[in-house]
């Protein structure tokens, strides 16, 4: 494990500017336990203060300071879309391994069904959600009904790879040494995909950030639990940028983009070494 | 030409289902919810106000029979099909008595013109690009552009049009940012008309295009470096076909095929992009009138925007997949 991010960090630019972001990004999130302030405060410092020494980002119209109240954001925003890749993942590994797996009729509509999820615009469905719930609107429920929109693609990448295991000797060999399906899947087939599963994962957590921003920014999420979005949100609401208060709306849009593009190159850079070609081209020097 | 009909046939199943699909959803969704839409209408009407029961019960029956609630779950259910298959969702709440439907055509053209502008442009610059820069891959302007691209790739739509909107409606504001067109300026077939609506449009493309063209660029990218190092490419290369020749008509033709299907795929994505860039620019399409319905707290708009822009995705796809066969036979083999 060590030895193969010591090589990604060696040979690999993308993979080390991407750790670093990351890294970056989640002290910041971790700076949030020793925060002086809690989450909801508000009217704790001097209004739309500029950056300086003593505030950092600034602070808002709301009497926050812009740093601390950030540090909640992104914590809440990656927390966010850990939790959506984690359950989106779970749906991508079973319908992608049984689908690939199992083949003929189970594979037939379990592939219908992705593709047609695949088409499906998430972004009316999860407005329709909101406008059902409106403020009964939570945290969880908005993971669980964007998990169930993002699993599609990866579990047709799962999928073929499931189908090339399925005609490789070892799965012969369990299946006649009296593994069941189950087993097959769980214990053989699953340690195959993994890696891939773990690309996909930024890029589904990337997936899911923007949506939420996107969402809260428009004021469809539970606008009282800080994430990125929120904290757009009610710089919006505000004003902030006719009113000059310009460091409210640009931390949270930098830090976000930072995430973005972190997260990102962490993903080609793992889809790299997972595929050797690419590896070995990229530590020879020459394409 | 059998092989073809059955393909057609085959993909418009598809179509069905994932109409079939998105439609329960959007009923399910509405229909499982613990909040009781007509409760909470009337609440909201009658929040500042003292009422009459009677009254009150009468709206009750008038927003029961409007929302299409009334009778039993599996009655519901054939109203809405009903209702979908002839794309009348009522009159408007929130437009009184205009119906559901006229809103949605009236803003479906804006959305199609974002949409479509936006995609094409973005596809065609991806691909030609990607293609030139997997076959030169020594030159460092498209090395470059091939880093910007995959920087600005993963950059939610939203995020983009709002950088894209401070930056030239702020910091240096040269074109106009809301709206589709100049307010006082009638419609019509005048050129000024046209170019208004053309200097209105540039941003909103803009933020999509510089979004949408890296994973264009990167896919392409991709795939002609593994064409490149094909037998039959050698082979034409040392045959001495002239280079250009090889890169359009050997390379990058047989590279398009998955980008084509890719197009298809993401469409869904592309158009939630495209409804958010209209949110932050003011562009009076489906994206716009689906926010506002939710603020007005316009049922029946909703559901309306959220059944017909499935179905309208959905057909977009269906329509991509159908020309597909025409550029590459292999497809309708498989």
């Amino acid at each position: 494990m060590f030895s193969i991010v010591k090589d990604l960090l060696r040979y690999n630019r993308e993979f080390a500017l991407g750790a670093i972001l990351i890294l970056l990004v989640v002290a910041m999130s971790a700076a949030s336990y020793v925060s002086p302030y809690s989450a909801g405060m508000q009217y704790v410092v001097p209004f739309d203060t500029p950056p300086s020494w003593q505030y950092p980002f600034g602070t808002n119209s709301r009497g926050q300071d812009v740093f601390w109240q950030l540090t909640f954001a992104i914590r809440n925003s990656l927390l966010f879309g850990l939790t959506v890749a984690v359950l989106s993942r779970v749906v991508a590994l079973v319908v992608g391994l049984t689908s690939g797996y199992l083949g003929g009729m189970v594979d037939r509509i379990l592939m219908s069904i992705n593709d047609s999820f695949i088409v499906f615009p998430p972004f009316p469905i999860l407005v329709l959600v909101y406008f059902i719930f409106k403020d009964h609107m939570s945290w969880a429920l908005l993971a669980v009904a964007m998990a169930s929109l993002g699993w599609p693609y990866d579990a047709r990448l799962i999928r073929s790879v499931a189908l090339s295991l399925r005609t490789r000797e070892f799965t012969t060999q369990s299946l006649f040494s009296g593994m069941s399906t189950r087993q097959i899947l769980v214990e053989e087939h699953l340690p195959y995909v993994l890696p891939i599963v773990f690309a996909t994962t930024m890029n589904n957590v990337n997936w899911s950030i923007g949506l939420e921003v996107t969402l809260s920014v428009i004021g469809f999420t539970n606008i009282d639990t800080p994430t990125i979005g929120t904290t757009i949100y009610w710089a919006n609401q505000h004003t902030a940028l006719v009113a000059g208060v310009w460091w409210w709306i640009a931390f949270p849009v930098g830090l976000v983009i930072m995430t973005f593009i972190g997260l990102y190159l962490l993903s080609i850079s793992m889809n790299e070494y997972i595929d050797p070609r690419s590896r070995l081209s990229r530590m020879g020097g020459s394409a | 030409m059998a092989g073809y009909a059955l393909y057609v046939l085959r993909r418009i199943g598809q179509f069905v289902l994932v109409v079939f699909v998105g439609v329960n959803i959007a009923f399910f969704v509405t229909h499982a919810t613990p909040i009781d839409p007509v409760t909470a209408a009337i609440a909201a009407a009658t929040r500042f106000s003292q009422s009459d029961p009677q009254a009150v019960q009468m709206t009750r029956d008038a927003l029961r029979e409007l929302y299409g609630l009334q009778g039993g779950l599996w009655q519901q259910y054939v109203a809405f099909w009903s209702r979908v298959a002839v794309a009348d969702f009522g009159p408007s709440l929130s437009a009184f008595p205009t119906p559901v439907s006229t809103l949605i055509w009236r803003a479906m053209p804006w959305t199609f013109g974002l949409l479509s502008v936006a995609t094409l442009i973005a596809w065609l610059l991806g691909n030609l690009l990607g293609g030139l820069a997997g076959y030169y891959r020594r030159n460092l302007s498209l090395k470059a552009f091939g880093v910007i691209a995959s920087g600005l790739q993963p950059i939610p739509n939203y995020v983009m049009a709002f950088v894209v909107l401070v930056l030239f409606g702020y910091v240096w504001p040269i074109l106009p940012i809301t709206g589709s067109s100049q307010i006082n300026l009638p419609e019509g077939w005048t050129f000024a008309y046209f170019k208004s609506v053309f200097e209105h449009a540039v941003l909103p493309v803009l933020s999509l295009v510089l979004v949408g063209t890296g994973a264009w660029f990167i896919g392409m990218r991709a795939l002609v470096s593994n064409i490149v190092t094909e037998d039959y490419v050698t082979f034409a290369e040392l045959g001495g076909v002239n280079r250009r020749r090889i890169l359009i008509s050997y390379v990058m033709r047989n590279a398009l095929l998955p980008q084509v299907t890719g197009l298809a795929l993401s469409l869904g994505l592309i158009f939630n992009g495209a409804v958010i860039t209209e949110v932050v620019f003011g562009y009076p399409g489906l994206g716009n009138l689906l926010i506002r319905a939710v603020y007005a707290g316009d049922y029946s708009l909703v559901i309306g925007i959220a059944s017909m822009s499935i179905i309208a995705v959905a057909f977009a796809a269906l329509v991509i997949d159908l020309i597909l066969p025409l550029l590459d036979p292999r497809v309708e083999a498989s």
